[in-house]
């Protein structure tokens, strides 16, 4: 047998992916703990660098050092200059690792530490990642890619094209998520994207390429080891044909239309590619494959000369190799989750020596990683899209990336899996059923473009009867899948016309209609339904996902429900609780609600209770098998939750004993404690009245009020005129916003009766049948709370920490920077806001976690302010990651415990604020505006934000720094910055102003702003506005590059804000700073001059222990 | 489970042990009885269907959504559908493929076979896997209880000759099908003759794309009738049954070694392991997927492997000269054996695929180098 040459390394450094963005989600937390344990179970010590806080990861435990610090090239250095780890791991982190690692060897940095490259090498990475290098490698080995040329210039491009001819599509080199690029079809179009390409690509290099519109998108995950045994782990197809990116596209797994020929040879072209490219752990390969003809023509010269090798049929359909990911990805975790086959675990260890033969299966504790699932199941995925936040975005998809998450979900036939997945995208109650009133017209039209809704255009146009082939022609989507819709469409027509029988409630259901569907379709009530089939006898049944297709027997309880016969998910005995998950990531909800639902679920294993998880995101660690004692991929509305209870319970009336844990999992969870309730399922942690009692406007009023605890004067309301006078009443300026949505959803401070109008109206369609909150606007100190309240009996109220946001009241505290310990509170204002908390906690009966923001309104600046309470949510929220690492207090922990009935005291805490510790730490957000156009970069009440950074030092400076380098928005020392700051944020720009001016910045500013500048005595250069006309006006100026940081503060008069929109547009495409908020701004360039480039690095417990 | 809608009744698979699964009737309207077993492969159902190493058996499918593609007449690896009856959790209706092609349901019937579809698949699976395969019969639902009955007076798969699979007369394969043979083709390339036990038409196909004339003989040719074609190779192919059954085909291969290289694939493999002094056994449940991990012993490589077989080679009575060249992952057992001396190798396993991963077309490489260095010599 041939030797392995693979040395285990003793240490090795694994760079995370940084903070969540369009393009690079939670996947890559659940990559990077898988590859921590790997290499723990190996022996092999972890040094961890990742700048997000709001992942597992980074949490106590799973690596041996951990450093969250900015992920540059300098600070990487650093870390290797201390650790000095025998190895880096650079396939784990996304885009973000693998460009760092190149960025290390091109710096030097690797050589000079003598740090080996473990598993896939640099060379091979680079072979994947540049266009030219690929194609000729994929020439070399008789693999057919497109017609293309890699160009560096607009004027090269132009003579490509004449050889490859429209339409073609335009890829930018080593961007994230397809960044930049774009499907052209007219010469207009093509120098646009060809010049955004170029700006996009830190290279400054595209792909121009031939057109594959409407071919077949197949994607197959595959591995390789040192020992170049290769396996494909799982092929995946995308319902939605090439043109859309993948990461955008409906897909299912394994592929539907492809026989065993083609199959078997996209899989060999995939095996001969790893092999060539070397690659030594995970890959994804993307593959066009010919269509229909009938369905879109493919012309005879894209036919490839010759067959393909070893392909037993005599004439192979044509395939183009598309692009390589040599690294895992959001595609590997979901091959991960659609197989139950741990793709990074297994590249960990691919990297630390092993060979696949020699990794166990966990799954079935039996036999090795040296082999290729069976599913016996059909997996469908469906992103999960912004545009329900950004009403203004544009929702085409196309070769950018635009969804901010995912769900899966799993069946035994397509049509129920996508109507599972539909449900679990908690999509404002657009169901299966839901149709698009602006589409009806013209359905087909709609179905043509892909769009975030054009499922529901598909279904719409069927239901309108329109031809199904010619819905092929015109959507590009194969026909099978189109069959298949249509076959629901076919049972919604027996629901409405027919009497509900068993035998045709049964047909839903293993069609996958849900309850609430049958119950609009049957004319009944959803309760009914379910009771009904119940009597029946028609519940689901639970099946294990075992990577073998039931070959052998599996120990890993991965479960999927079915209207089938057997149930392989029998109740177990003993104490156990079902966490109820966060769901797809979104903006509002996003990593941070896995985070508390991954330790809710270890908390519980630890205190001795069996951990049952439900959710429906395939991205995250809460859905790897080992995060819990069973796993229930399903969606989490009412009924599949219910369904999994009754099972879990083995009864229908909850005498099992089995709790849920809604605390943990967002709105998502929290909105289900309520029904829950309602079925008499019990819930551990605050009850429903609870979140009833702080969610409710009137109820919450008086609550406050008995306490004698202020809030900003503020009702509800439920019509325009109503808004009107109560608007008159508190006064100008009010935020109105929606009840019960989350992340500040339709939220907007209103300056007049206007567009106070135009709001309201607004908010009403963001959630129908709610009232409106109208408050007044207080421009204070805002000031965020997590506490942790004792379970029943235990009056204890622990304060992990107080945040104070840099932004003023105002700016959604999603989208605002927190500071831990809060550095600007006098003695009094902190033991008010101790004070509320406690009575807050204790007076609404909340057991378990709950947060709180406040508003301080001081009248002078050496007086104590008035202390405001502004919202409760009694559950987790997204700073529990964040604090919990700063503070030291695992929160989750004690929270379950708490729910457990183990008082706080017991576990070591008392009641009050927790002892700050010695360090400063700074939580940044991130946004993703450069992959959404049209959609307005501007902090204000609504979040916008994707993910976190955190800066942490010995002070406030230096920690802010880190921040704003970890968040891409680092003021450079000198430079030229823009300014374009509205009327009535000039008086507070001017102390910024003064600032830049004694620091030698180069001033460039709007006319108003001009003048403002030059009355402060500094020279300012006029920058006409886009609508005055100028050459070059103010976004020439930006787009040119020259550029460095943009300070743009909206105009609160609604015709105005357009202007300063394109301003803050063309800086989000360039990707300079661009401060929106005059504080922001303010501390960001202070921190700059103060000195904050200083700053250290080191393991997170060296600061919080105060080693520095 | 409520009470099935009448459109879903049909026909019930009745196993062995008494167990009862209700589905619609698919295919052909006729009964049938067989071994019951069950495939994991996700795609290739036509390709099973026509594969003869099926004859005498009902197969499951364990991929649920069964017929997306439709069917495809060229790729037939066989003459015939060779299944007794076809088990599926769902069968397409509206296939769509680019080469077009027919539907399952239509393809069967045609055939004059039956199968059943709407069944929990997977608990048929997981039956066969804790009890072993059993016999089972696909009958209209009125007749479970007749079936129950007739099961216990059905003849046992494994004491069942299926020599009459194999082909009757010898064959050439040329041009992609099975001709009449031709005296002095004049054709180049190496003579192979493969005896036909019930191969997949891919084992011809990738002999004649690595340039040899190939003729096909029925399994019961002697020494001599295979001699008088002046073969180079001679390749023992896979095909239905118990080995145990075929004494006559292990004293021909025992008489063959030394005096041509010889191949053995599944059905061949075994007969070889009894002629080499192996007994073979039968397996709880089989081989039978596309994901099989076999480890190459004297490279340390894993090959992916197709694999259909349901008896294996006791390696504990090979001859000394004899070594074992590749072992199952799953469960160790036998998948490869050589000659120390001789050009004599088998592999349990399909190196021609179909349906199944093309990891494995370098064992045809091998035999032509074997029968390359013989006459060299």
């Amino acid at each position: 047998m041939d030797a392995v040459t693979v040395k285990k390394p003793e240490s090795v450094l694994i760079i995370g992916s940084g903070p969540i963005v369009i393009g690079q989600a939670a996947e890559f937390d659940y990559a990077g703990t898988q590859a921590c344990k790997a290499m723990t179970e190996e022996g092999v010590r972890s040094i961890l660098v990742n700048s997000n806080p709001a992942t597992i990861m980074t949490d106590e435990g799973v690596a041996d050092a951990v450093y969250i610090e900015p992920l540059t090239v300098p600070v990487l250095r650093r870390i290797i200059e201390k650790e000095r780890p025998e190895g880096l791991l650079p396939t784990l982190g996304g885009q973000v690792g693998l460009n760092l690692a190149v960025d290390l060897q091109d710096a030097g940095v690797l050589d000079e530490f003598n740090v080996r490259v473990l598993g896939t090498q640099l060379d091979g990475i680079r072979k994947a990642e540049d266009r030219e290098l690929f194609r000729q490698a994929m020439r070399d080995i008789g693999e057919p890619t497109p017609p293309s040329a890699v160009v560096n210039s607009l004027a090269e491009a132009r003579d490509a094209l004449e050889e490859i001819g429209l339409p073609v599509a335009i890829r930018p080199a080593y961007t994230l998520g397809g960044t930049g690029g774009g499907f052209v079809r007219t010469m207009e179009e093509f120098e646009r994207v060809v010049q955004t390409g170029l700006d996009a690509s830190p290279i400054t290099q595209i792909l121009v390429e031939r057109s594959l519109l409407g071919w077949k998108e197949v994607e197959y995950e595959v591995m390789r080891d040192a020992a170049d045994t290769c396996i494909t782990i799982c092929n995946m197809e995308n319902l939605d044909p090439m043109g859309v990116h993948t990461g955008d596209s409906i897909v299912v797994a394994p592929s539907q239309t492809l026989s065993d020929k083609d199959y078997q040879m996209l899989r060999s072209a995939s095996l001969n590619i790893i092999r060539s490219l070397g690659i030594e752990g995970g890959c994804n390969v993307q593959l066009a494959l010919a269509p229909r003809q009938d369905v879109v023509a493919w012309p005879p010269e894209s036919m490839r000369e010759g067959g393909g090798v070893g392909v037993p049929h005599d004439e192979p359909l044509p395939y183009y190799v598309i692009e390589v990911n040599p690294r895992v990805s959001r595609s590997s975790a979901l091959a991960s989750k659609a197989t139950g086959y741990p793709i990074a675990r297994v590249a960990a260890k691919i990297a630390a020596g092993k060979r696949l033969d020699e990794i166990a299966n966990q799954v079935t504790g039996r036999t090795q990683a040296a082999f290729e699932p069976a599913l016996d199941y059909c997996v469908v995925k469906i992103p999960r899209w912004p545009f329900d936040k950004f009403e203004a975005g544009d929702r085409v998809l196309g070769t950018q990336m635009k969804a901010t998450g995912e769900v899966m979900a799993i069946d035994r036939t397509f049509e129920a899996a996508l109507q599972k997945a539909v449900r679990s995208l908690e999509v404002g109650g657009k169901s299966v059923l839901w149709e698009d009133s602006e589409a009806e017209a013209e359905p087909v039209k709609a179905a043509e473009t892909p769009t975030d809704i054009r499922l529901w255009h598909l279904l719409a146009a069927l239901r309108a009867d329109v031809p199904l082939d010619e819905l092929a022609q015109r959507s590009g989507v194969d026909p099978w899948f189109l069959e298949r819709l249509e076959t629901i469409v076919q049972m919604e027509r027996r629901l409405l016309a027919e009497p509900l029988t068993p035998s045709l409630m049964r047909r839903a259901k293993r069609m996958g209609f849900a309850d609430e569907q049958i119950a609009n379709l049957a004319g009944s009530v959803d309760e009914r339904v379910r009771e009904q089939r119940l009597q029946w006898g028609i519940s689901p049944v639970y099946k294990m996902v075992d990577t073998c297709a039931a070959e052998f027997d599996a120990v890993t309880p991965y479960f999927y429900s079915t209207y089938e016969d057997e149930n392989e998910a029998e109740p177990e005995q003993g104490k156990r609780a079902l966490v109820v998950g966060s769901g797809p990531i979104r903006i509002g909800q996003g990593i941070e609600f896995d985070y508390a639902s991954v330790k809710a679920a270890q908390a519980l294993r630890a205190a001795g209770w069996g951990a049952v998880m439900a959710n429906s995101n395939p991205e995250t660690v809460s859905t790897d098998f080992d995060t819990s004692d069973r796993l229930y991929f399903e969606p989490l509305d009412e009924e599949a939750v219910r369904d999994i209870l009754e099972n879990e319970d083995g009864s229908q009336n909850g005498n099992g004993g089995v709790s849920s844990i809604l605390q943990f999992g967002g709105q998502t969870a929290i909105n289900l404690a309520g029904p829950l309730t309602t079925a008499a399922r019990p819930i551990l942690g605050s009850s429903a009245d609870v979140i009833d009692l702080a969610e409710d406007r009137k109820r919450f009023e008086r609550f406050l009020a008995d306490l004698g605890i202020p809030q900003p004067p503020g009702t509800a309301v439920s019509s325009v005129d109503e808004a009107v006078l109560a608007a008159d009443a508190i006064g100008y300026p009010v935020l109105v916003r929606p009840s019960y949505v989350l992340g500040g959803r339709a939220m907007e401070i209103v300056q007049g009766v206007g567009d106070l109008a135009r709001y309201v109206t607004q908010a009403q369609a963001a959630a129908p049948g709610k009232p409106i909150l109208i408050d007044k606007y207080l421009a204070g100190i805002e000031v965020e709370v997590d506490a942790i309240c004792g379970g029943p009996g235990d009056d204890a109220v622990l304060i992990p920490g107080i945040m104070e946001h840099i932004e003023r009241a105002g700016v959604h505290s999603g989208d605002s920077m927190a500071v831990y310990p809060a550095p600007n509170l006098r003695g009094g204002e902190v033991a008010t806001v101790i004070e509320y908390t406690r009575q807050i906690g204790i007076g609404l009966g909340v057991a378990g976690l709950m947060n709180i923001q406040y508003v301080i309104m001081r009248e002078s600046e050496d007086q104590d302010g008035d202390v405001f309470v502004l919202e409760v949510n009694p559950r987790a929220s997204r700073t529990v990651p964040f604090l919990s690492k700063v503070t030291g207090v695992p929160m989750v922990e004690v929270a379950v415990r708490a729910m457990l009935g183990e008082k706080l005291s017991d576990q070591g805490y008392s009641s009050g604020l927790w002892p700050a510790t010695p360090l400063v730490a700074i939580k940044a957000p991130v946004f993703s505006m450069s992959k959404l156009s049209g959609v307005d970069t501007h902090l204000g009440p609504e979040m916008k934000s994707t993910g976190e950074v955190m800066g942490v030092d010995v002070d406030y400076d230096k920690a802010l720094s880190k921040a704003l380098i970890a968040a891409g928005m680092a003021v450079p020392a000198k430079g030229r910055a823009l300014l374009s700051i509205a009327d009535q944020d000039k008086p507070s720009a001017m102390a910024l102003i003064r600032e830049l001016g004694e620091a030698g910045y180069e001033l460039h500013a709007t006319v108003g702003t001009a003048s403002l500048i030059r009355g402060l005595g500094y020279e300012a250069q006029e920058a006409p506005k886009r609508e005055v006309g100028g050459d070059p006006d103010v976004i020439d100026l930006i787009r040119s590059g020259q550029i460095d940081m943009v300070i743009n503060t909206p105009e609160q008069i609604s015709s105005n804000i357009r202007d300063g929109f394109h301003i803050r547009r063309a800086a989000a495409e360039q990707r300079i700073p661009c401060f929106t908020s005059i504080d922001t701004a303010h501390h960001a360039i202070g921190a700059m001059l103060e000195g904050g480039a200083d700053y250290n690095i080191a393991p997170l417990p060296d600061y919080t222990a105060g080693r520095i | 489970m409520a009470e099935l809608h009448p459109e879903e009744v049909g026909a019930a698979l009745v196993l062995a042990d008494g167990a009862v699964f209700r589905g619609t009737a698919l295919g052909a309207a006729s009964d049938t009885w067989g071994e019951v077993v069950f495939n994991t492969s996700m795609t290739g159902y036509q390709e099973m269907l026509t594969d003869p190493s099926y004859a005498g058996q009902i197969l499951v499918l364990t991929y649920p959504l069964i017929g997306n593609y439709g069917i495809d007449p060229p790729i037939d690896e066989s003459r015939q559908v060779q299944v007794r009856g076809l088990v599926v959790r769902s069968e397409c209706d509206s296939p769509s493929h680019p080469r077009g092609g027919m539907r399952l349901h239509d393809y069967l019937a045609s055939a004059g076979i039956p199968g059943i579809a709407g069944v929990d698949t997977r608990a048929i699976t997981r039956r066969i896997r804790h009890e072993g395969v059993m016999m089972g019969m696909i009958v209209p639902v009125d007749e479970v209880e007749a079936a129950q009955r007739q099961l216990k007076e059905l003849p046992d798969y494994d004491t069942q000759d299926f020599i009459s699979v194999g082909v009757d007369e010898p064959y050439v394969w040329r041009d992609g099908r099975p001709q009449q043979p031709l005296n002095g083709d004049g054709e180049a390339g190496p003579h192979i003759v493969v005896l036909d036990e019930g191969l997949k038409y891919n084992i011809l196909r990738n002999l004649r794309r690595r340039g040899c004339r190939v003729t096909a003989m029925p399994p019961d040719s002697g020494v001599e009738d295979i001699l008088s074609v002046n073969p180079q190779g001679v390749l023992l192919s896979p095909g239905p049954g118990d080995p145990q059954l075929r004494e006559f085909q292990v004293q021909t291969a025992t008489s063959l070694i030394g005096k041509l290289p010889i191949m053995g694939i599944c059905m061949g493999h075994q007969v070889l392991g009894r002629a080499f002094g192996a007994e073979t056994f039968k397996l709880k449940f089989g081989h039978r997927g596309g994901n099989h991990p076999v480890l190459e012993v004297p490279t340390g490589r894993i090959a992916i492997t197709a694999q259909n077989h349901g008896y294996a080679v006791d390696p504990d009575g090979l001859s000394a000269d004899i070594e074992v060249t590749h072992i199952n992952l799953h469960d160790q057992t036998v998948e490869g054996l050589g000659h120390r001396t001789e050009p004599v190798f088998s592999i349990q396993y399909h190196a021609e695929a179909s349906p199944g991963p093309l990891d494995n077309g370098h064992l045809f490489d091998r035999f032509l180098e074997l029968i390359g260095e013989v006459q060299g010599d």
